[in-house]
């Protein structure tokens, strides 16, 4: 993985230098909390509901475990022992006091980390495929391309003050796991007659105003990444308008202009562009390429993972749920719950992240991952090392076989910490996992996307769930929105809303009739959730939901 | 017609912890609800809006809440305002750390 050389460290420590001197006048009254507030925001820091927020970056979701050890750190010290990890791959702390936020910022530089751009009007932190570098189906490994654009973008001149934030997403595989089509640039890898290059998709995004992004570009060769990602965020940024905030992103740029005049502004902008590149980021790229290499693979048998694997039937659950296919077949990519039944999606103790970080030195190349949905990945691990990892993971609480299940819930923070939400997500998200896993129909029922927001901003991405809830204030009483048929793949459609929101006390037994309905319609096990609601539309879903309204009709 | 003045406090954040704090009938913050100025008033809410607004130094973000009374005592009458006073649902910190 990219590490850190000197102008790097040297950059970040004047940064950081800079920051604490922002602080300190903040604090001593020389600052106006109108001029610190774009400071602050402009190093992850926002003020929340309860207190302040930090926001780390975790770029393309890549640590290694000092890293991860440092984040643990960083959470004894500076907060309540854990953090919180995000759709976006970054992590936050919830409980930060505004004097310690520099320490924060020069304990995380030390291990090669910042909050650099995790907050703001311009190019937020770009994400990526968790399983990068290690999937089966991977053309070629993306990391490098997204720290080619972290670099970059980090503080760019020009694009610091965008007309709305940022986010480009990259994924080197046909099998998208980093929702390209719905970021505001998605780089997809493509191969076209033996040439490695992008397909370019703009203008997806969430929020209020859901949208699956077009192709801007069928295939971009690898060498004019840079300036042709510069011709687009420069064309949005003359073209982005800046006069109502809820109509500020590239989607709605790209809605307005059309994807044609788009393209051919871009176009014309890429040609003034492009000689202006003149290879000195090819050359990065290659130092880039040469760091993210393959680790050295283990050889040896997988008899002790197979023995167990017919020995010991919670192992065996956990392996069939949470490991995905290695490039390597005596390899294996195994994902880590973080999202235990009742447990607050995507938080983990500085305890757990400890021995994630202990289990990746010892047994995974050193190499851990966030994934878009609040879960670790150890990318690289030996089949035969798998029994020991789950009982390691089993003595900390983090063994849970629910990859992908109906309690692997994303749910973004909500009104228990955000200052923007309508409604809470957590104690929803809780409740629907601690409910299934009592019925304990969660295998039965097999894959299934439910995912959280607290408003309509969208952070929980309940726009591209199977089944999406959102939460929001209906006189000044939590009301929850369902939305049908979302899907965040490489085949990326918005939800359709399924009618009336539910009360709080409503929305688990909500759910439950919709799964219900779901297991009775469904032709055979092997039919998903998301392939039943295709084949039958909405309606058999919305009576589930809606059954006075059924009854009504009669 | 303007609709009548509903009972409310003065809220906000401390600048160095970010908790949320009241402001108080003695020119006070505090993190009790009830320890707040209750403001019947609506002139009288602006000039205490404009007085804790003027401590930049202390606190961030002064609005006025809507309160009822209960008990003799100010709660709020948004679920939102009702978090602010305890802390999150998922674990027991915040304010309600201290309660």
């Amino acid at each position: 993985m990219y590490q850190y050389n000197d102008f790097d460290r040297d950059f970040l420590a004047v940064r950081n230098a800079q920051f604490r001197a922002q602080v300190e006048r903040r604090i001593d009254g020389s600052l106006t909390e109108d001029e610190f507030k774009p400071l602050r925001l402009m190093n992850g820091l926002y003020l929340q509901l309860h207190a302040y927020m930090l926001r780390v970056a975790i770029p393309y979701g890549t640590l290694n475990s000092a890293q991860m050890d440092q984040l643990a750190m960083i959470a004894d010290k500076w907060d309540k022992g854990y953090g919180h990890f995000t759709t976006r791959q970054n992590i936050q702390y919830n409980w930060p006091k505004l004097r310690d936020v520099p320490d924060m910022l020069d304990a995380l530089g030390e291990v090669g980390m910042h909050a650099i751009q995790t907050s703001g009007n311009t190019i937020r932190n770009v994400t990526s495929d968790h399983f990068a570098g290690a999937a089966a189906d991977e053309i070629e490994d993306p990391r490098p391309t997204a720290e080619l654009l972290r670099q970059w973008s980090t503080d760019h001149p020009e694009f610091q003050f965008l007309p709305r934030k940022f986010k480009i997403a990259v994924t080197g595989s046909p099998n998208d796991r980093a929702v390209t089509k719905a970021h505001d640039i998605g780089l997809r890898m493509v191969e076209r007659d033996g040439e490695k290059g992008y397909e370019v998709i703009v203008g997806g995004g969430l929020g209020r105003t859901p949208m699956i992004g077009k192709v801007l570009r069928e295939f971009l060769p690898k060498a004019d990444l840079l300036p042709y990602a510069e011709a687009i965020v420069s064309v949005y940024n003359l073209l982005g308008r800046r006069d109502n905030k809820y109509k500020a992103r590239i989607k709605i740029t790209v809605h307005e202009n059309g994807i044609e005049t788009i393209r051919d502004l871009v176009e014309e902008r890429f040609a003034q562009l492009r000689p202006l590149f003149s290879g000195v980021d090819q050359e990065m790229l290659a130092g880039i390429e040469a760091q993210f290499a393959a680790p050295d693979f283990k050889t040896g048998s997988v008899a002790p993972f197979k023995a167990a694997y017919h020995e010991d039937s919670v192992f065996r659950s956990w392996v069939d749920t949470n490991i995905t296919k290695h490039r390597n077949d005596d390899y294996a990519i195994v994902s880590i719950s973080i999202k235990k039944q009742g447990d607050t999606p995507g938080d983990a103790t500085s305890d757990q992240m400890r021995v994630m970080a202990q289990i990746a030195r010892e047994f995974a190349h050193d190499e851990l991952r966030i994934s878009h949905e609040q879960n670790v990945i150890l990318p690289h691990v030996h089949r035969a090392d798998l029994p020991a990892i789950h009982a390691r993971l089993k003595e900390v609480g983090l063994a849970t076989a629910n990859i992908g299940l109906i309690s692997d819930i994303i749910a973004c923070p909500g009104m228990d910490y955000c200052a923007l939400a309508t409604a809470r997500s957590i104690p929803v998200a809780q409740q629907i996992a601690t409910r299934f896993d009592e019925l304990k129909l969660e295998h039965d029922i097999g894959d299934l996307k439910i995912k959280i927001s607290g408003c309509i901003n969208a952070c929980g991405h309940h726009h591209v769930a199977h089944i999406g809830i959102l939460g929001l204030d209906r006189a000044g009483v939590e009301n929850y929105q369902i939305t049908l048929g979302g899907d965040h793949t490489e085949t990326a459609a918005v939800g359709e809303r399924a009618g009336p929101g539910f009360a709080y006390d409503e929305i688990v037994p909500a759910i439950e009739r919709l799964i219900a309905a779901y297991l009775d319609l469904r032709v055979d096990a092997d039919e998903r959730f998301i392939d039943a609601y295709r084949r039958l539309g909405l309606a058999p879903f919305k009576a589930a939901l809606y059954p006075e309204a059924k009854a009504n009709a009669a | 017609m303007s609709k009548p003045f509903t009972p409310k406090v003065v809220t906000a954040n401390a600048l160095l912890e970010g908790d949320v704090v009241y402001l108080t009938a003695d020119d006070q913050w505090s993190r009790r609800i009830e320890e707040a100025e209750v403001i019947d008033e609506a002139a009288h809410g602006d000039l205490r809006l404009l007085h804790a607004s003027a401590q930049a130094d202390v606190v961030v973000g002064v609005y006025l809440a809507e309160v009822a009374i209960e008990n003799g005592q100010p709660v709020p009458t948004h679920f939102r305002e009702t978090f602010r006073t305890k802390g999150p649902s998922n674990y027991a910190h915040g304010k309600q750390e201290h309660l």
